[in-house]
């Protein structure tokens, strides 16, 4: 029987300051799990590190557990705005159960 | 007219026509419409903001592959623009580029006029929106106060060279619009800065060459910092005051800044078509995939019903079923045939293998 992938909750703070504690997966993006959970993320793109619409903020905690940024996305940040040192798209976050927990907060440019 | 629409009926704009069917979007379910429409010999003339066809595919994912189109494991979005192209090539369909449809009226004898911002007027019994997720448009960076600059000082896009002629000038961006117009515009202004938020550019490698031939003659400054303020009154800007890591905020002189962070989507005037939107989108029955308002059809990206999928396969499905129902709204006198493209000698001769 195929197994079903194993779940991984990440926390995800609004543009209003608002927390949300949503379900993931793994091998899900962290913006699919953000879209999927009906938070207002515009990801107008689709996930295909083409738009920087699902910028997020990653908890200074966490930002050395995070894989480096590629240089596709390092690029692509330069369409979003109020970039800073922890500016990710939260597309190129792929899930894993190691990022249980993981907290990211939406950033300017990714509200519908 | 350039290489990527060379070869397309593309129509100069403010002029009148009158056609079978107004598609607004020439994103790949528009194209794919032309061809559905065209085996039903219904003409259309399509309405886009882009200079070219293909929508999202073109703009925003050229180079990306897709792997669900149906029969092509791999296409890139160019490629699968330039092979629906190919296949809409026999109905001949007109473009209208670079315009947003900005309007939609009925006229008394029950005929759609579809206005665009440059006065295209484009009249048919069927309208069929098309427009994905909406108008590509420039993204706004979020820097306080910045809507009284706009058309004075602050540009999205250059539409006249000699608005920057002698004027001390900042550009931002790192991508090919932001480097092709700082090379163009570096003979003419009398000053001219580019501020990119980190030392390294996505535009065309002989693009970035070029303009650090120009930083290294002095005849260009570069600015590896973010824009924080616009200083200035009564719309004229006066500087810019940039902030970057090591040496904190200062100011640039400039009369003109030029903001090139890419575009979005944007529903636009779409909004205002009485089309009792639902989120933002179209709801349509699924048989049809008309409207609320007989005539007006919408597929794709920019259409709802229970079970959507905003996937392009699902438009191709859609537009087929529009056609059939278009055809019987343009033409309510004639009998549709149903007929495959393997065995009808007429089908064979509109695509011009028979």
């Amino acid at each position: 029987m195929e197994q079903l992938p194993r779940p991984v909750p990440i926390v995800v703070t609004d543009m209003q300051g608002n927390v949300h504690e949503i379900e993931g997966a793994d091998g899900w993006r962290a913006m699919e799990a953000i879209r999927d959970n009906g938070l207002p993320i515009k990801a107008e793109c689709g996930g295909a590190c083409a738009c920087a619409t699902c910028h997020v903020y990653v908890d200074p905690d966490w930002l050395s557990r995070l894989p480096a940024r590629s240089e596709e996305e390092e690029e692509r940040l330069g369409d979003a705005f109020e970039v800073e040192e922890n500016s990710r798209l939260s597309c190129q976050i792929l899930l894993t159960p190691e990022l249980e927990g993981l907290k990211l907060t939406l950033a300017p440019g990714s509200e519908p | 007219m350039n290489a990527l629409t060379s070869g397309l009926n593309v129509r100069e704009p403010g002029e009148v026509h009158r056609t079978d069917v107004a598609v607004i979007g020439a994103g790949p379910v528009g194209l794919f419409a032309i061809f559905e429409l065209g085996l039903l010999d219904l003409k259309c003339h399509l309405i886009d903001i882009l200079d070219r066809p293909g929508g999202q595919c073109t703009e925003l994912y050229p180079e990306k592959p897709i792997y669900d189109i149906p029969g092509l494991p791999v296409v890139t979005g160019q490629e699968l623009t330039d092979r629906l192209l190919e296949q809409s090539r026999p109905f001949g369909a007109a473009y209208h580029l670079q315009q947003m449809a900005a309007g939609l009226e009925r006229t008394p004898e029950g005929i759609w006029r579809v206005t665009t911002d440059l006065g295209t007027v484009v009249e048919a019994k069927v309208v069929v929106i098309a427009a994905g997720g909406g108008s590509f448009v420039p993204k706004k960076p979020p820097i306080p106060g910045i809507e009284a600059f706009e058309g004075s000082s602050v540009f999205y896009s250059v539409r006249r060279m000699d608005e920057f002629r002698g004027k001390r000038l900042l550009i931002a961006g790192g991508g090919d619009s932001a480097l092709d117009w700082t090379l163009n515009l570096a003979p003419i202004a009398s000053e001219i800065a580019l501020v990119h938020h980190r030392d390294g550019f996505r535009a065309a490698p002989d693009s970035v060459n070029k303009m650090k031939a120009l930083v290294a003659e002095d005849r260009l400054k570069l600015h590896i910092a973010k824009i924080k303020r616009l200083n200035g009154e009564g719309g004229q800007l006066s500087s810019v005051t940039l902030e970057a890591k090591d040496t904190g905020e200062f100011d640039v002189p400039c009369d003109r800044l030029l903001a090139f962070y890419g575009l979005t989507m944007k529903l636009g005037p779409i909004a205002e078509f009485g089309l009792n939107l639902h989120e933002n989108l179209v709801p349509v029955d699924t048989e049809k995939f008309e409207s609320s308002t007989p005539g007006l059809f919408a597929i794709g990206d920019i259409n709802w019903y229970p079970g959507k999928l905003k996937l392009i396969l699902s438009g191709f499905h859609e537009a087929a079923l529009m056609a059939q129902a278009a055809k019987r709204i343009v033409h309510p006198d004639q009998r549709v045939i149903f007929q495959y493209t393997t065995s009808s000698t007429s089908l064979q001769k509109k695509l011009g293998v028979a």
